[in-house]
């Protein structure tokens, strides 16, 4: 279930504009990769081509390769649709559907895919998949009321059953609490703990600390100047680079000398 | 409660402002005078209708027995243009809003526009010199080989004037309103459920049908009733392209049409006198009664669909 990433000197461009430049990491599976850094510095758009969505904006492209257990994702013939079967997203804002019920929002991925399903097995699944979102037992009782319906760290955690019921190889979350308060922002650090257990994640984040909680490793980006491309800086054991990162910038961004 | 005591005493004192005061009086006016009018209105149509819907009538039928044609006609032939135009409405809207390069996007947009802006005298002629003759043949062929579905029994017209030639000119009209709508409305989809689905694996037709689709339900259903109701009291295109007879019948290719209230009064009025006039305002009653309640069953639907939340 959980696969390996290689990024190999990977470039993005938003039609002229080149946003990343040079980037190459590897992430382990069952692991946790932090991507921190300033706004702007490109680390979403690293994090958004791993399941290629940043082709969602017209112009957009990359150069280099992403390997997913030594698959290219930009390999000729590659169908991104397919791609995002396999890697599992988690917004900044929780974005369930707001027509469809909690039990549609978990099965809308699954039903993709596989339209023939019995009502036994989507149950199965709907409830491993709540439950896997630590969500099961607030909303057990009320499957069939909109998703929308729930408080924002419920709706965050709903959208993360609706991920992980694909049983996707990896898991991306951009900036996941975000909107969240710290009370549901607990719970859902909780659960990338657990979720670790099964899944490659990485998680883009502007708060340090939660970088520092809930990350094995951890990516610093950052940018010469507006207009410049942004850069991976430095990418290491999440302790060392909180304690003692080997470049200065590193150490300026987390000890909070500029930002 | 002690702070809600000074509050309630500044706004008793609050000064009256003498702007504040002339737009509460336009604004006030304007909003009476377009109650005025609607009772205006409907005060004259149920006063003038009276005496034909009491009766007796020249050649003796119930007003009833002679208005019911004309409905039917009314609602056959919107209901034959809505069939058309709502799905290709929202299919253009789809296109350009999400398959379209942007360019072609905002041409096609302002060539929808362009439609709107055209006189329905225009769309008359139109029907009746080029669509008329063009679609002639098809219905012959249509009463031929197909003439044992109700819709098409033969005889075929001979000119093409008939009630699915005006449908097909009504749909023309009412495609652009429909469209228009339906466009905004697919353009102001949450960026955020586009990407959910898309992240979930969904091709462009899937997103559309888990994202764009349900967040414009009740626009396009809004869209669709606006196009009705144009459709619904289209007087002039109906008036020239339809051949009528006054029949009542489902057939759509044949010579023995309906006609609809709009267009049968534009046709009658100039030589009506004493009871027909009221006969024709009576039948204006009943269009104005339909178009009415069109109008409240669309809200009614738009509010039991309408879903929040999904920004």
């Amino acid at each position: 279930m959980s696969k390996r990433i290689e990024i190999n000197d990977l470039d993005v461009y938003y039609g002229a504009f080149k946003a990343v430049e040079g980037v190459s990491l590897e992430i382990e599976p069952r692991s946790v990769t932090a991507f921190i850094g300033p706004s702007g510095c490109g680390k979403s758009t690293v994090l958004r081509t791993i399941n290629r969505m940043h082709e969602v904006i017209a112009g957009a492209y990359v150069d280099g390769e992403i390997l997913l257990d030594g698959a290219n994702l930009y390999g000729s013939g590659v169908d991104p649709v397919n791609v995002r079967r396999q890697i599992g997203m988690v917004f900044q804002r929780p974005n369930p559907f707001p027509t469809m019920t909690i039990r549609e929002n978990v099965l809308a991925g699954v039903l993709l895919n596989n339209r023939r399903m019995s009502k036994g097995d989507q149950d199965d699944l709907v409830e491993r998949s709540l439950r896997g979102a630590n969500l099961w037992n607030e909303v057990k009782d009320r499957l069939g009321i909109p998703g929308s319906g729930l408080s924002g760290g419920q709706q965050q955690r709903l959208c993360i059953a609706r991920a992980i019921a694909v049983s996707p190889d990896v898991l991306l979350m951009d900036e996941p609490c975000s909107a969240l308060d710290p009370i549901s922002t607990l719970a859902i650090e909780d659960l990338i703990e657990e979720l670790k257990q099964e899944y490659t994640i990485v998680i883009v984040t502007h708060n340090m600390q939660q970088a520092s909680r809930v990350s094995d490793k951890t990516a610093f980006f950052n940018i010469a100047g507006t207009g410049k491309p942004g850069k991976l800086i430095e990418y290491d054991e999440t302790t060392r680079i909180f304690s003692n990162p080997s470049v200065q910038s590193t150490e300026d961004y987390v000890s909070g000398r500029f930002g | 409660m002690t702070t809600a005591a000074p509050a309630a005493t500044t706004r008793a004192s609050a000064p009256n402002r003498p702007a504040d005061v002339i737009f509460k009086a336009v604004s006030t006016t304007a909003g009476v005078l377009i109650l005025i009018a609607l009772a205006g209105v409907a005060i004259f149509l149920v006063a003038q209708a009276v005496p034909a819907i009491i009766g007796p009538l020249p050649d003796d039928d119930s007003f009833w027995a002679w208005v019911w044609p004309l409905t039917f006609g009314t609602l056959w032939s919107a209901f034959l243009a809505m069939v058309m135009a709502v799905p290709m409405a929202i299919a253009i809207a789809l296109f350009i809003t999400h398959f379209a390069p942007r360019r072609l996007a905002s041409i096609l947009g302002y060539a929808i526009d362009l439609l709107a802006a055209i006189p329905s005298v225009i769309y008359g002629l139109w029907g009746i010199a080029v669509l008329a003759p063009f679609m002639q043949p098809a219905y012959a062929w249509l009463a031929e080989n197909l003439g044992w579905i109700p819709l098409f029994s033969p005889p075929a017209s001979g000119t093409g004037r008939t009630i699915l030639t005006a449908a097909i000119v009504l749909a023309v009209m009412v495609l652009p309103i429909i469209t228009a709508l339906c466009r905004e409305i697919f353009l102001q989809t949450p960026r955020l459920n586009e990407e959910a689905s898309l992240a979930l694996g969904a091709t462009r037709w899937e997103m559309i049908r888990m994202a764009v689709l349900p967040h414009g339900r009740s626009g396009i259903i809004a869209s669709s009733i606006l196009g009705l109701g144009r459709a619904l009291g289209e007087t002039m295109a109906v008036a020239m392209v339809l051949a009528s007879a006054g029949a009542v019948t489902f057939v759509v290719v044949g010579s023995q049409n309906p006609s609809t209230i709009a267009a049968n009064i534009a046709l009658r009025f100039p030589e009506a006198h004493g009871i027909t006039v009221n006969m024709l305002i009576g039948s204006g009653l009943v269009l104005f009664a339909i178009t009415l309640l069109v109008n409240a069953i669309s809200r009614w639907i738009i509010a039991k669909t309408t879903v929040d939340g999904g920004r």
